[in-house]
């Protein structure tokens, strides 16, 4: 019975995410065979998959409102950023840098999330292109501020000059895998880390009960046909930026879940090309520019984050001194990206 | 009454430039702020980045009278460019017949790229610069993999070329290009390169040059005016506009003769001019601008209007569009063998990536919209765009004692002028809508 429901959802997959994920299970298989132990390989895919589940998962509202995948991503990425930066300077530790980063991020999240969510609807039509912008240069805006505010931590900044260090390491606030190390085991020798894993399930959950309430349901709705909603009395613009200003603060706190795991908190032009990765997992999923559910969340940052972080010590091996990571991240990343935006169907202007 | 309508006019005018005007004061404010530099400096830069840069720019303009808006996807045509200077290097080419080999590699890979592209971007109507940014990283990725694994990789090559990487496998990250004719002494047995190879064909003095760029401006807008006189189809120029461009003319004229007598004046220090760089990027603005002119251009602009009417008139629409592509990605393949052969290293993985970004937020700082560019937005925008860049630094320093903000700046001005840029116009055209529909 188990085995032909499986076979019924696999068939079911678009035809991209079967190939891609086909490539994944071919690299396992391949490393196998080259002696690399899958428990190491399996161990990478799922820490890989908790620390971008958020950021993924921010597509969610943005493509279910009509605003398309949301390419700004920075915005909430730097609004988590922000958030660390400050509660490491405001002195807070572990759990306590933890609580305070996430408030203060879905504080700052939820006011660029605002502003952006109005920018999105003054420029319907192209929201994509000019979320790209947006994210690019919000990126860079902050680049500038990163250098500029009077930050006094010795924790953060450069032995000599101003401005931040690129790379702040979150060990010295004792939030180090803070996450990740919450009821963490072994299973065959695959670490889980417990921990991110129930925020990635629990945030997902709580996106999926959010679509099944009556807010939800008129975001979804007026995605799905504006001047349907419109005629029901929907305020369609108010949702767009709804969906827009959760979109941007699960961005914010996934940013914050991935560093943890990371270790370290990447500033400057780290998040210049995260947006990228983020619509490409989802798409990878099954999403589609206008539609996109929970599962493809699940199964797309599964399989492209699997793939991207599986590849390098399995073909490592295979051909030494080569690094094909960057190559295939930008080729199957972008090709599916292409693949989605070939199937939007748009009248003749 | 009158006052009430120009403020609204002057508001107009203020909102339809406003990247151009913020360019304009950032450049003014940097130029104040590096008083010390000597205005040779800001010249020599400038000119250097302008005939490095505006072929590349122009490249731009068809496709976005053909409707398909700014396309990012140049990057495609600069890999073809790129492509074809590895093979010519990796073979030791140079000199003039090397570069013109480097144009004509170049073109068919072109072609076939921008086939593609252009196909691509019939599938993805409507979200065309989108899908051009995304297309230009995914032959990135198509390129990373031709130059890092395939060479060495898949196809073998000789052991040990010195543009390699010593495992045998990819090419290095930089490359040189090879020495110019001239600077190679007579003794050494080593061949000219690719470097300057266009630039150092025929150089002029600057104010030589100044004045025989300044005659034939004046000879052009002249026999324009006479033939535009005669011909009833072209649109006569107003009167003031022909005076001014004669004045504009007679006076750099007159600044060369200064230069001339006064070589220790204030124009001392100015390198020579590239007149063959030159003359190919004048050729190619009177290309793009008498294309309209043609049927192939007409079908282009009718399809930028409205594909629905295009395709009712006949024009072949998706044809057209493909066209279009072509010709841009080609131009890019030839723009960026220009640019490389000024730089004279080649960044192997990097050289090209920040090629449509920085073209397009050049032309649209000079004033060109998606929906309109012309070769005066390329020319404007480009030496503005360039300014930008020389002068951020300084500015970096004024605001923070810090270049390295400047050169945030810089690269916040580059995007943000996109974004503000495309959403302004964008902006306007929901607003226009929107005003319709409530009337």
């Amino acid at each position: 019975m188990t085995k032909t429901t499986a076979a019924s959802f696999i068939k079911r997959l678009p035809i991209p995410t079967l190939i891609i994920g086909g490539f994944w299970v071919f690299i396992l298989i391949f490393g196998v065979t080259q002696g690399l132990p899958l428990s190491s390989l399996l161990t990478d895919t799922v820490r890989r998959f908790g620390m971008w589940g958020l950021l993924v998962l921010a597509m969610v509202p943005s493509i279910q409102s009509g605003t398309g995948p949301n390419f700004a991503l920075p915005v909430g990425v730097v609004c988590g950023l922000l958030a660390m930066v400050c509660a490491i300077e405001f002195g807070f530790m572990g759990a306590g840098w933890l609580t305070a980063s996430v408030i203060m991020a879905i504080v700052f999240a939820s006011i660029l999330g605002l502003g952006y969510g109005k920018l999105m609807n003054a420029v319907k039509g192209s929201e994509m292109t000019i979320a790209t912008y947006t994210g690019f240069s919000i990126t860079y805006l902050f680049c500038i501020l990163w250098m500029t505010l009077p930050f006094t931590s010795p924790k953060m900044g450069w032995m000599l000059g101003s401005g931040l260090r690129n790379t702040i390491e979150l060990g010295t606030v004792n939030a180090n895998q803070i996450i990740n190390n919450f009821l963490a085991f072994d299973l065959f020798g695959v670490k889980i880390p417990t921990g991110m894993l129930l925020v990635v399930f629990g945030s997902c959950f709580l996106v999926w009960l959010f679509f099944r309430s009556k807010t939800g349901s008129a975001i979804s709705a007026g995605g799905m046909n504006p001047m349907f909603a419109k005629a029901a009395g929907l305020n369609v613009d108010r949702s767009r930026i709804i969906a827009n200003i959760i979109s941007t603060a699960l961005g914010a706190v996934g940013i914050i879940v991935y560093s943890q795991s990371f270790g370290f908190t990447a500033l400057y032009d780290a998040p210049l090309m995260m947006a990228f990765q983020a619509v490409a997992a989802i798409l990878v999923g099954g999403a589609t520019a206008g539609r996109s559910k929970i599962i493809h969340v699940i199964i797309g940052t599964m399989i492209f984050q699997g793939l991207l972080t599986n590849t390098p010590p399995v073909l490592g091996r295979a051909f030494p001194g080569t690094d094909l990571t960057e190559i295939m991240r930008l080729v199957v990343g972008n090709g599916i990206i292409l693949y989605a935006l070939a199937q939007v169907k748009r009248g003749d202007k | 009454m009158l006052r009430g309508l120009d403020k609204s006019k002057v508001k107009a005018f203020l909102f339809d430039n406003i990247v151009t005007i913020i360019f304009v004061v950032f450049i003014i404010v940097g130029i104040i702020a590096s008083s010390e530099l000597p205005l040779s400096f800001y010249i020599n830069e400038l000119m250097a980045r302008f005939f490095r840069n505006a072929f590349l720019v122009l490249a731009l303009i068809i496709p976005v009278m053909a409707g398909l808006g700014l396309n990012f996807g140049i990057v495609v045509g600069a890999l073809a460019g790129m492509l074809s200077i590895i093979a010519v290097r990796f073979f030791d080419g140079g000199g003039i017949v090397g570069l013109l080999i480097c144009f004509l590699i170049a073109l068919p890979l072109a072609i076939l790229f921008g086939f593609l592209t252009g196909k691509l971007f019939n599938k993805t109507r409507g979200q065309e610069m989108i899908a051009s940014l995304i297309v230009g990283y995914f032959a990135d990725g198509v390129y990373q993999f031709i130059v890092l694994f395939a060479i060495g990789g898949l196809i073998t090559v000789a052991a040990g070329h010195p543009m390699m990487i010593p495992g045998g496998v990819g090419i290095l990250a930089t490359f040189d290009m090879g020495a110019h004719a001239s600077q190679i002494s007579e003794m050494s047995d080593q061949v000219p390169g690719l470097k300057y190879a266009l630039d150092w064909i025929w150089r002029l003095p600057f104010s030589p040059a100044l004045i025989a760029i300044a005659v034939c401006i004046l000879i052009f807008v002249i026999v324009q005016q006479i033939l535009a006189k005669r011909n009833p189809a072209w649109t006569v120029k107003k009167p003031w506009v022909f005076w001014l461009n004669i004045a504009v003319c007679i006076a750099i004229i007159l600044l060369g003769v200064y230069g001339i007598l006064f070589p220790r004046g204030f124009l001392w220090g100015i390198r020579d001019v590239p007149m063959v760089t030159g003359m190919v990027i004048i050729a190619l603005c009177l290309f793009t601008h008498y294309f309209t002119k043609t049927k192939l251009g007409q079908d282009c602009r009718s399809v930028g209007q409205s594909q629905h009417i295009a395709t009712v008139s006949g024009i072949n629409v998706d044809r057209t569009r493909i066209i279009a592509t072509i010709f841009s990605t080609v131009l890019a393949a030839w723009g960026m063998i220009i640019f490389l052969q000024n730089i004279g290293t080649v960044n192997t993985y990097a050289a090209h990536r920040q090629i449509g970004m920085f073209s397009v937020a050049a032309l649209l700082v000079g004033g060109a919209t998606t929906a309109k560019a012309s070769v005066k937005n390329a020319l404007i925008g480009v030496v503005l765009f360039n300014a930008m860049f020389i002068v951020s630094p300084a500015i970096g320093r004024l605001f923070s004692g810090n270049e390295g903000v400047g050169e945030y700046t810089r690269s916040f001005m580059v995007y943000g002028v996109i974004g503000l840029s495309l959403g302004l116009y964008i902006w306007k055209g929901v607003k226009a809508e929107r005003d319709k529909n409530l009337l």
